[in-house]
């Protein structure tokens, strides 16, 4: 894997980390493209997202969402192109939180709500140092921002969907994350519990952190969000829901997997294609 | 009662049998609780059998003499961990086929020295399957510094091998040396692979590694309670396998191996009976 740049030395052993331009956007991307085993992942991308910005994106199963998401979290490195968070390479950062998928989390290891969140300070504690009385603040006070504080000692598999997915945003506000990567936090949770995370990202919202969501759910994306981004290895759309969401864009990301019928509300678009947990709708 | 618990231990080897398999014991035991986090049951396994031809080498080389087989045995499980490392990142080879090739491959090349002395049924029985009542005073302490050195640094990154273990994205957003934490962990798995030669021998190391971790992994639900549990369980396994070898005259090795099996089994049951009771109908937690 070779990268365009040398990657920024970010350093656990020192604790220094790229700093933020002060008049940088949150994430700049351009000319961005990732290739594997020959064929390009993501090519061509380019879009800005400012600070407290939430944004859903949406495409068909791999159209390259993950891959987006893992060089914007600085997990790997561009083929092409540049990523710049604050300024500066994400891959010097530590104020960048991923946020997994549940299906891909272990949730038998043996560890409590509490002890999941501390782990987003590690590296503010750095080499050698066990918790400090800040650290246990720090997740005492995500841990309450999330409503979880009942819960800190909990194991983590007797957790139900909604609350695994917030332990996780406490995880990222333990970290004091400024950009956070959700990869499809609503798959499986019901209407009540999405609502649930709908309230967290607010909150998310006003402390200006800005989250970038990974989803299947087309009505979800253009109901509850200002800005969506269409993914098909390139990017096909980016912007305001109803001008991204439309048929001719529709079928270039869906191809064939997307019918379009007419309601009263106006064109809504059915996907085929089914997604790992099955069993929610687009309608 | 006492006199039958005190007996054994008037032999000075005795003693030494029971310091080895106690720290081995031990050592095993909290290094084996991130063998069975990581599933890297396999790993342990292939190390252990990796060993041999640098035990023979240094077999061959010395002529006997027993703390230079230490030394050889740790080159050899070093070159083979970084082997199967240095194959499963740079070619599409999967981890476990990688595993195969150098853990057969120095398997043969063990038995193929071994095979160049005459005698070789009996030395190879020993490498295979320990003599931990044949522990000198100078394994005994290398046992000791080596695997209170493991525990070391085990602390030492308690945090960063919780993190890169549990979720190794996050490691790497948080800027970890994943990479340095995945070797290490692979070192500190050979360096116990190494001490623990002699007290159960190559082909039994792999329980010592996970059966008691295994066992306390149905008992508790937190990873530092896990570590003390599996430890408290081999050092017991160990104590008990010894008397059972002194006693009843069985193969050391085996006979600790089995008790830690039994002790594993005997937990499993448990946990099942106990699981079939509380099944009844529960509310369980909505979202």
């Amino acid at each position: 894997m070779k990268s365009i740049r040398q990657p920024e030395k970010s350093n656990y052993l020192t604790g220094h980390y790229s700093h933020h331009e002060m008049n940088s956007p949150v994430l700049r991307v351009s000319d961005l493209g990732y290739r594997y085993n020959g064929d390009w992942v993501l090519k061509e991308i380019a879009f800005e997202l400012r600070a407290g910005e939430r944004i859903a994106v949406v495409g068909p199963n791999g159209a390259g969402k993950s891959t987006l998401f893992k060089l914007v979290a600085g997990v790997i490195s561009p083929m092409a192109g540049q990523i710049d968070v604050f300024g500066h390479e994400p891959g010097g950062h530590i104020c960048i939180a991923y946020v997994p998928q549940r299906s891909q989390v272990d949730w038998n290891f043996p560890v409590s709500v509490a002890e999941v969140v501390m782990m987003g300070r590690v590296s503010k504690m750095g080499l050698f140092q066990w918790p400090s009385n800040q650290d246990w603040k720090a997740v005492k006070e995500s841990l309450e921002a999330v409503k979880m504080q009942h819960l800190a000692k909990r194991q983590i598999s007797e957790l139900s969907g909604g609350q695994q997915q917030r332990v996780f945003l406490a995880r990222a506000l333990a970290q004091e994350a400024e950009l956070v990567l959700m990869d499809e936090p609503f798959t499986g949770l019901d209407v009540n519990t999405q609502e649930d995370l709908f309230a967290m990202l607010e909150s998310l919202s006003e402390r200006k952190v800005t989250v970038m969501i990974a989803m299947h759910d087309l009505k979800l994306a253009a109901e509850r969000f200002d800005r969506v981004m269409l993914l098909n290895h390139s990017l096909v759309g980016i912007g305001k829901p109803e001008a991204v969401f439309e048929p001719q864009k529709l079928a270039a990301a869906y191809g064939d997997h997307l019918r379009f019928v007419q309601t009263e509300e106006g064109v809504v678009a059915l996907e085929d294609t089914c997604c790992e947990d099955g069993g929610h709708q687009h309608a | 009662m006492l006199e039958w618990l005190t007996t054994p231990y008037q032999y000075a080897f005795m003693v030494r049998a029971l310091g080895a398999a106690v720290i081995v014991g031990i050592v095993c035991a909290i290094v084996g609780t991130y063998v069975v986090l990581r599933g890297m049951a396999f790993f342990g396994d292939a190390l252990a059998h990796a060993i041999l031809p640098g035990v023979a080498t240094g077999y061959l080389i010395s002529g006997g003499a027993r703390d230079i087989l230490f030394w050889w045995a740790l080159l050899a499980a070093l070159v083979s961990a970084f082997a199967i490392g240095a194959i499963s990142r740079s070619t599409k080879i999967r981890e476990d086929t990688a595993i195969g090739i150098i853990f057969t491959g120095m398997f043969a090349l063990g038995i193929a020295l071994i095979s160049t002395v005459r005698n070789y049924s009996v030395d190879l029985s020993h490498f295979l399957f320990g003599d931990v009542l044949g522990v000198s005073n100078t394994d005994l302490w290398l046992t000791g510094i080596f695997g209170g050195l493991i525990i070391l640094i085990i602390i030492a990154f308690y945090k960063e091998l919780l993190v890169a273990s549990f979720d190794p994205i996050l490691a790497m957003t948080l800027r970890l040396p994943v990479r340095f934490l995945d070797y290490l962990l692979m070192v500190l798995i050979a360096v116990t692979v190494v001490v623990s030669l002699q007290t159960v021998g190559v082909a039994l190391m792999v329980a010592m590694l996970i059966t008691p971790s295994a066992t306390a992994s149905l008992l508790t639900h937190r990873l530092p309670k896990m570590m003390a549990l599996s430890a408290m369980i081999a050092a017991f396994s160990g104590i008990t396998g010894l008397y059972i070898s002194y006693y009843a005259g069985v193969a050391s090795g085996a006979a600790i191996v089995l008790s830690a099996t039994a002790i594993f089994l005997v937990v499993w049951i448990v946990r099942i009976v106990a699981a079939g009771n509380t099944r009844q109908p529960s509310t369980k937690a909505s979202n």
